[in-house]
């Protein structure tokens, strides 16, 4: 290992928290998408928002690619190093600076983990909506960089309608700061917006500002199961056409339905072809009210049963179905590849239907579920990446989903981003001209290109 | 064995286990290591992408893979929360083994594992020696607690506050027993485990009171072995087969319903580990171990599911606050959490307090302890926390080894708690001794 490289960043962060042994770099060398590993250099662990800053700074004087990382959770590979780069780990930055209740805002470091800062807030009797899948373990940083999404985003929108402002650091290791702790704010440019989904590649986050909301006062959840898979997309249609927003609006096709039967034996109908789980919330007269419309609506259109839940417990019931999801359908095959193409909702059976048969021509198992209400679904591609013939056909799938995704006036990501893995794909949907000129913005940014090289525009 | 070659071999063994982890990251939020420390090679993700790497022989040193294995407590927090289902215990036990097998076994470890707890007679009289003479090294520290440290300090302690050995261990003022079913209908072996017999015997009286009195017949055989675990998470599988082959002996053709232990590690040992993993033993011992692994259970899931001892009782309301620690192999393990609530419960003289975290883990993990005493204690320290914030007076759990790291948190805070096993406070409603 080059000594010299380490002892530069141990007189930044310390000799501790530079990890640059062999199986360190391995350590940190992939990250949850299905993508080979690439080496870095060593991995660093500031823990002051200083030392970070002089992190950045070195690597743009010596000309190393940096990658930013908090849990590792990257579905897209955004978090897979350059080889021979440097990773910093935002996990020592871990400190909520401010939970404001009059002001319903928050103040975090980047590596604070998501499900901790919504405890947090939750205790002070507020709400921070956003909740992605792996929110358990995610962080703030990184649902910021990659704009996450969650099953509330229909009602409550995404990570982006949350951040407020941010301090960041430049690639000079200069601090940046856009945006204010105020509902209103148009002094400068909207430089938080633009880092809301830039993954890494413009700037590293240091403290970012969070609208928080107050909760709901009442939810109801409840299933519809369908024999027809039309249905409970008019189902969708139909709901929202009566103008009601669900707080989450589920879906998942009869495979899943299949698995997650075997794997959790929560009492669903194994003859099902579809299966809506539905949840408003507000106040509670209105909750009451717009429950029993879903319902209705469910009834009309054509649901072969409905259960509404009476009690937490019973809610809980109805949700453990929902969460069993994706650790059932993990468990069929030893790959699992987790895609989020995403279409406008009134696409769903037409994308459905595709996804049908892109299973069928390329023989691989499919199990989808995903955010009906907001057209934002998960194809799950069961497979074995040691099986290199199958594994072929699984990447000539993945290429035919987003072809038909776009096809139907989707997108090629709903909430994973982009990263190494879907970059190829972005021409397809944005155009040259939208790459060229995020390119340019990004040269001008950061000239010698060390901020998380080849995420989303590639090159 | 020395070769990389094997060693590569062996990995691909269990190629299938590793190739399960889809690096989702999830056990992140649970491992109480990585909570600690924030390393990649420190929780269950980390570590089975390096032994990836070592088996596509894209690692070359295999030493700094086995000092992140090692660095586990092996409680289990990453399998109970895996959404693929990893059998991440299973892939870390087998990796110890192999890898042990390629560099050896320290001295010190060979000497404690083969010279002396392979052979359970030697092993008890050795501590029945040392039980008489410890006084001279070490004094008591904390009468509530019941600890001790070194008089002098030593390098071996670290500053320890540890449970003295027992003045007489429990094989030794409990003769064998082998009665016969009484009015319950039911009979149990009763494997009392090392710590308990050597350090907490007390424990075991309680649990042969509750027999009893209960007209459970007990077969409790003496130069019962040690459950093999200390030897087989340090991949000693020679040392492990021995004594469960030894135990075997003991346990594999008595006639009874339930085999009971009052240690949870035991339980999940004997239940769980050995008919995965006492793969050099004949076939038919193996057989005979499969068939003994349902009837394992934890002393306190026996009581209330078998002999629903609490069967219609009222929750105590008591004046003593009691609060209780789910040891990870029983809780995380075995899936037992309420049956040890529901004998505390069946005392009125207690009233059961939750602590936050009451299943995270106290960072004893059997040797992690004595390796990394050091994150141990940062680990436990949060343990100790909780506990103390909830203003009990005793704390409840249902592991000595929990029982052992525990009391060191508290005795170093200079907190004044009692520790006790749940059948201890169960125990003190019956009538008699």
């Amino acid at each position: 290992m080059d000594n010299h490289l380490s002892q530069k960043f141990e007189e930044i962060v310390g000799k501790e928290n530079v990890l640059a042994s062999e199986v360190d770099r391995h350590s940190y060398a992939y990250d949850a998408a299905v993508l080979p590993p690439k080496l870095p250099a060593l991995a660093v662990r500031p823990e002051t928002p200083e030392a970070l800053g002089r992190v950045v700074a070195a690597c743009n004087e010596l000309g190393l690619p940096l990658t930013v990382r908090g849990s590792g959770t990257n579905l897209s590979g955004g978090t897979i190093p350059s080889p021979g780069g440097v990773v910093a780990l935002t996990g020592a930055l871990n400190k909520i600076v401010e939970i404001n209740e009059a002001d319903m805002y928050a103040v975090v470091q980047t590596g604070v983990v998501t499900a901790k800062f919504a405890a947090e807030v939750a205790k002070r009797g507020l709400f921070y909506p956003p909740d992605p899948g792996s929110q358990a373990v995610s962080t703030i940083g990184g649902n910021v960089a990659e704009n996450a999404g969650g099953l509330r985003g229909l009602k409550y929108g995404v990570t982006k309608d949350y951040v407020m402002g941010m301090s960041l650091y430049d690639v000079d290791g200069e601090l940046v700061k856009t945006g204010s702790r105020t509902v209103k704010c148009v002094t400068g440019m909207n430089l938080h917006g633009l880092m809301v989904g830039s993954e890494g590649t413009l700037g590293v986050f240091n403290e970012i500002i969070l609208k928080l909301v107050p909760p709901p006062k009442a939810s109801k959840a409840m299933m519809a199961i369908f024999d027809d898979l039309l249905k409970a997309s008019e189902t969708v249609a139909a709901i929202i056409a009566a103008k009601i927003v669900p707080a989450t609006l589920e879906y998942m096709d009869d495979f899943t339905i299949k698995t997650v039967e075997d794997f959790a034996h929560a009492g669903l109908p194994t003859d099902a072809k579809a299966l809506l789980l539905i949840e408003v919330d507000g106040h509670p007269a209105q909750v009451e009210e717009e429950a029993a419309e879903v319902e209705a609506i469910c009834k009309r259109v054509g649901a072969t049963r409905i259960h509404v839940a009476k009690d937490a417990a019973e809610r809980n019931k109805v949700w453990e179905a929902r969460r069993a999801a994706l650790s059932a359908l993990a468990r069929v095959r030893p790959t699992t590849v987790l895609e989020d193409a995403t279409v406008p909702r009134s696409q769903i059976p037409a994308m459905v239907g595709a996804l049908e048969k892109i299973a069928a021509k390329y023989r691989l198992t499919i199990g989808t579920f995903g955010h009906a209400g907001d057209g934002n679904l998960h194809p799950t591609i069961l497979t074995d990446k040691r099986d290199h013939e199958e594994f072929k056909r699984v990447e000539a799938a993945i290429d035919e989903i987003f072809d038909v995704a776009l096809g139907l006036g989707g997108t090629l990501s709903g909430e994973h981003g982009i990263g190494t893995a879907k970059s190829k794909y972005m021409a397809k949907e944005v155009g040259m001209g939208s790459i060229l000129y995020a390119r340019k913005l990004k040269k001008a940014l950061d000239p010698k290109g060390i901020l998380n090289p080849g995420k989303i525009t590639g090159e | 064995m020395s070769e990389m070659r094997e060693l590569v071999g062996l990995l691909k063994q269990i190629d299938d286990q590793l190739v399960a982890c889809m690096r989702c990251g999830m056990c992140q939020a649970v491992c109480p290591l990585y909570g600690e420390t924030g390393l990649e090679g420190h929780v269950a993700r980390g570590k089975i992408a390096l032994l990836e790497c070592l088996a596509d022989e894209v690692i070359k040193d295999p030493a700094g893979v086995k000092e992140r294995l090692d660095a586990c407590l092996l409680c289990g927090s990453c399998q109970a929360n895996c959404p693929s289902g990893v059998k991440a215990l299973d892939i870390f036990l087998k990796a110890r083994a192999f890898l042990t097998g390629y560099y050896g076994l320290p001295p010190v470890k060979r000497a404690i594992f083969r010279g002396l707890l392979k052979n359970p007679r030697l092993f008890d009289s050795v501590m029945s020696i040392a039980a008489k003479f410890q006084g001279i090294f070490t004094r008591p520290v904390n009468d509530m607690v019941g600890s001790s440290c070194a008089r002098v300090f030593s390098n071996l302690l670290e500053g320890r506050h540890f449970a003295p050995l027992a003045g007489t261990p429990l094989h030794a003022t409990q003769a064998e027993r082998d009665t016969p079913r009484g009015p319950s209908g039911l009979k149990v072996a009763f494997f009392y485990g090392c710590v308990v017999d050597k350090m907490f015997p007390r424990i075991g009286e309680a649990v042969l009171k509750v027999c009893d009195h209960h007209g459970v017949g007990v077969y409790m055989p003496h130069g019962q072995a040690c459950c093999g675990i200390p030897a087989l998470s340090s991949g000693d599988r020679d040392t492990f087969e021995t004594l469960v082959a030894a135990n075997m002996k003991l346990f594999g053709d008595q006639d009874f319903d339930v085999l009971v232990t009052p240690c949870a590690t035991c339980t999940s040992t004997i239940k769980k580990i050995w008919p995965l993993m006492a793969e050099g033993l004949p076939e038919s011992v193996r057989f005979k171990i499969r068939e003994l692994a349902p009837k394992v259970k934890d002393v306190s899931a026996f009581l209330v599911q078998d002999l629903k001892v609490t069967d219609g009782l009222a929750a105590g309301g008591g004046d003593i606050a009691v609060t209780y620690h789910d040891p990870c192999h029983l809780k995380k393990s075995l899936g037992v959490s309420a049956e040890p609530r529901a004998l505390l419960a069946a005392n009125p003289r207690f009233r059961l307090v939750e602590m936050e975290g009451a299943d995270s883990c106290c960072g004893s993990g059997g040797s992690f302890t004595l390796q990394h005493y050091d994150l141990s204690k940062r680990i436990g320290k949060r343990k100790r926390d909780n506990i103390v914030a909830t203003g009990a007076s005793v704390v409840a759990t249902s592991c000595p080894a929990c029982m052992l790291q525990i009391g060191d948190m508290l005795s170093q805070a200079g907190d004044r708690l009692a520790i006790r096993h749940p059948v201890e406070i169960y125990a003190e409603t019956l009538a008699g001794r």
